[in-house]
């Protein structure tokens, strides 16, 4: 057992990966002499060099087509965008080209590209550098999305994001880079499996990323008040691991999905989709939903705290599908 | 007013320039056999015609080596051929058979071949850019001295990847070939109406990349300026921009109905066609008579004849395959 920050933990991953394999390589803005912009990569540069951990100018387009490029070239590329908002500059390449490449040339290329972006509001910071755009990515049939919502998953996703012979998006919700939590010692090598955080059979708390310390805490005050609901982590947003979404649902009769993403055309309505179609006579009360409230996101701290997605929102939720 | 016809010695041997010329005449007559293909319907979707511009491609590619990696734009079936792929397999893939280079799933539009490291096929202009300058990253920090050349029109020029591209090759020093095929229209936009500078050797000498403007038309001032710019390229000297001028002799693709140039301009810039001007000089040298073009046409006939018989024979993928090559290992969702 190490106790560890979701940052060092992710900081750890990547010096193991820069160490292990001489194809892999660090690629973004200020990765480098600044030590990333959350300071994730803060080190590397002293310790792996310049060409390993690369400074690339504010070209995100570039720089994630040089690294679908360079995957496709051989290398193993980790391409560190600042975050999701500034993704969108990068969106043809990541879609028009890491995704479909596969399928386009008939199975001849692949494009094994690992590309982490921190996501999520929570700071203050405003409409263009909050959005939660995760389900953008899991719509795309040729992308695997992941959302370490654990210090352990921090450390544990990269290892086989990077093995995957396929591009993977691993989204570090911004607000998790300061959580502290005791890991394990051994590694969890499966990236796609949901994992349940709490056990529980009264209803069923779906979430993933930065949203998960706020529903084990609605979890958490839900427990004091007699309700025993159990919390699942979905890990991976695509590909979804549905059997266990299922599972989870059956086991409760009753679900709350939780996603920081915006209501309409969200993840969210994803996960209730497949619940109805598979699930719809084994509940109890109507699947529910908490996401962001659809605006911009505010500066102002109230009216952002009001957007998001809180404990007392998960908690009334919760209660909502058992009639209370 | 264009120039006069490409014209002057041609400095290779007979068997080499009768080997440009076939490459040409391959490219004319294949596609030739698309656009015929294409009104019986055995082709559909977007087809883009590169007659009147093989020079460049058959030039270019005939300066590379065989391992070099080459990046191209929806307008490639010759590129494809003068890589290597076979007329069978381009023409089975535009047919969208099984026997096609990508399996039937890209079309004219992404051909693509592992064996002789073509990485497409982009019908996102300027897409292949980023997508050059991460190959030749690769290549770079293994030591390899290899050449990526990265084909590309004028239209790309507009787009904030090639700035963004060429800034990062040159910044790294990164082993690309930026060809860019300017034949003056992004599908119907002229250069002038679409960009403030329209010097595109000026623009790469902004990013402080050696540039040369190149007379698309003439196979070999093609073929030796990519000779001295691939060599430049390969000894580590960073990446060089090539403007090869050249004119599309049909529309942009199936469905234009060419209103925005004049049925003039296209039949002045056919008295500088590739193929023709290259014959007569060759002619006019006796490395080539008036029987052997014959004959070369007619083989290259066969051949195209040969490859249309090829993808009519192909089969058709199994539906219940539908999901396969998406990702390496098949997976629900």
């Amino acid at each position: 057992m190490t106790r560890l920050t979701y940052r060092e933990a992710m900081r750890q991953a990547l010096r193991e990966a820069l160490a292990s394999d001489p194809r892999v390589f660090i690629m973004g803005e200020d990765v480098g002499l600044y030590g990333g912009t959350y300071a994730v990569t803060k080190g590397l540069l002293q310790e792996f060099g310049p060409e390993r951990v690369r400074d690339a100018p504010l070209s995100e387009l570039a720089f994630v087509g040089a690294g679908i490029g360079a995957a496709l070239g051989g290398m193993r590329p980790i391409v560190e965008v600042m975050t999701v908002n500034f993704s969108l500059l990068a969106l043809d390449q990541i879609v028009n080209t890491a995704a479909l490449l596969r399928h386009m040339s008939g199975g001849q290329f692949g494009v094994p590209l690992v590309i982490r972006m921190a996501t999520g509001a929570g700071r203050q910071v405003a409409a263009q550098h909050s959005h939660s755009l995760e389900n953008w990515y899991a719509h795309v049939p040729g992308l695997k999305v992941l959302a370490p919502g654990t210090v352990a998953d921090a450390r544990d996703m990269l290892a086989p994001a990077l093995a995957d012979p396929d591009p993977v998006i691993l989204f570090e919700h911004a607000n998790l880079y300061n959580l502290e939590e005791d890991v394990p010692d051994e590694r969890n090598p499966d990236m796609t499996r949901a994992a349940v955080r709490r056990e529980g059979s009264a209803v069923s708390l779906v979430t993933y990323g930065g949203s998960l310390p706020k529903t084990m805490e609605a979890a958490a005050t839900l427990a004091a008040e007699g309700i025993d609901a159990e919390v699942l982590d979905l890990r991976s947003l695509r590909p979804l691991d549905t059997d266990a979404i299922l599972a989870s649902v059956r086991k409760c009769r009753r679900v709350v999905v939780v996603d920081e993403g915006w209501r309409t055309g969200s993840l969210a309505a994803e996960i209730i989709a497949r619940i109805a179609e598979e699930a719809l006579y084994d509940l109890d009360a109507p699947p529910a939903r908490v996401c962001s409230e659809e605006v911009p996101m505010p500066y102002a701290k109230h009216l952002e705290d009001a957007a998001l997605p809180q404990p007392g929102k998960i908690i009334a939720a919760a209660k909502a599908t058992l009639g209370k | 007013m264009i120039a006069p016809p490409p014209s002057g010695p041609v400095p290779y041997p007979k068997d080499f320039s009768l080997r440009l010329l076939a490459d040409m005449l391959r490219i004319r007559r294949l596609e030739e056999r698309c656009a015929q293909d294409y009104g019986a319907g055995l082709i559909r979707g977007f087809l883009h015609l590169y007659i009147g511009e093989e020079a460049v491609a058959v030039g270019a590619l005939h300066a590379l080596e065989p391992e070099d990696n080459v990046v191209a734009t929806y307008r490639e079936h010759g590129h494809a051929l003068v890589r290597g792929l076979s007329m069978d397999s381009i023409l089975a893939e535009m047919y969208g058979k099984r026997e096609g280079c990508s399996r039937g799933r890209g079309g004219s539009m992404h051909l693509f071949d592992a064996r002789t490291r073509l990485f497409g096929g982009n019908a996102i202009v300027g897409g292949g850019l980023p997508l050059a300058v991460g190959l030749a990253l690769a290549d770079s920090m293994t030591k390899t001295a290899r050449v990526t050349a990265c084909f590309f029109g004028d239209g790309a020029v507009a787009e904030g990847a090639f700035h963004e591209s060429m800034n990062l090759a040159a910044l790294w020093r990164l082993p690309v070939l930026f060809c860019c095929e300017n034949n003056l229209y992004a599908m119907g936009t002229s250069l002038a109406r679409s960009e403030s500078q329209t010097s595109l050797t000026a623009k790469a000498a902004s990013y402080n990349m050696p540039a040369e403007a190149v007379d698309g038309q003439d196979v070999v001032a093609v073929h030796e300026a990519t000779k001295r710019a691939q060599a430049n390229v390969r000894e580590g000297g960073g990446p060089v921009f090539l403007e090869f001028q050249t004119y599309r002799f049909r529309a942009h693709s199936m469905f234009d109905a060419e209103l925005y140039r004049d049925k003039q301009e296209v039949e002045q810039w056919k008295t500088r066609g590739p193929i023709h001007t290259f014959s007569a000089r060759l002619k006019a040298e006796g490395k080539l008579t008036e029987e052997e073009f014959l004959a070369l046409d007619r083989e290259v006939g066969a051949e195209v004849g040969r490859a249309a018989a090829f993808a009519a024979r192909g089969t058709w993928e199994p539906v219940e395959d539908l999901a396969r090559d998406v990702h390496a290992v098949q997976e629900a969702p």
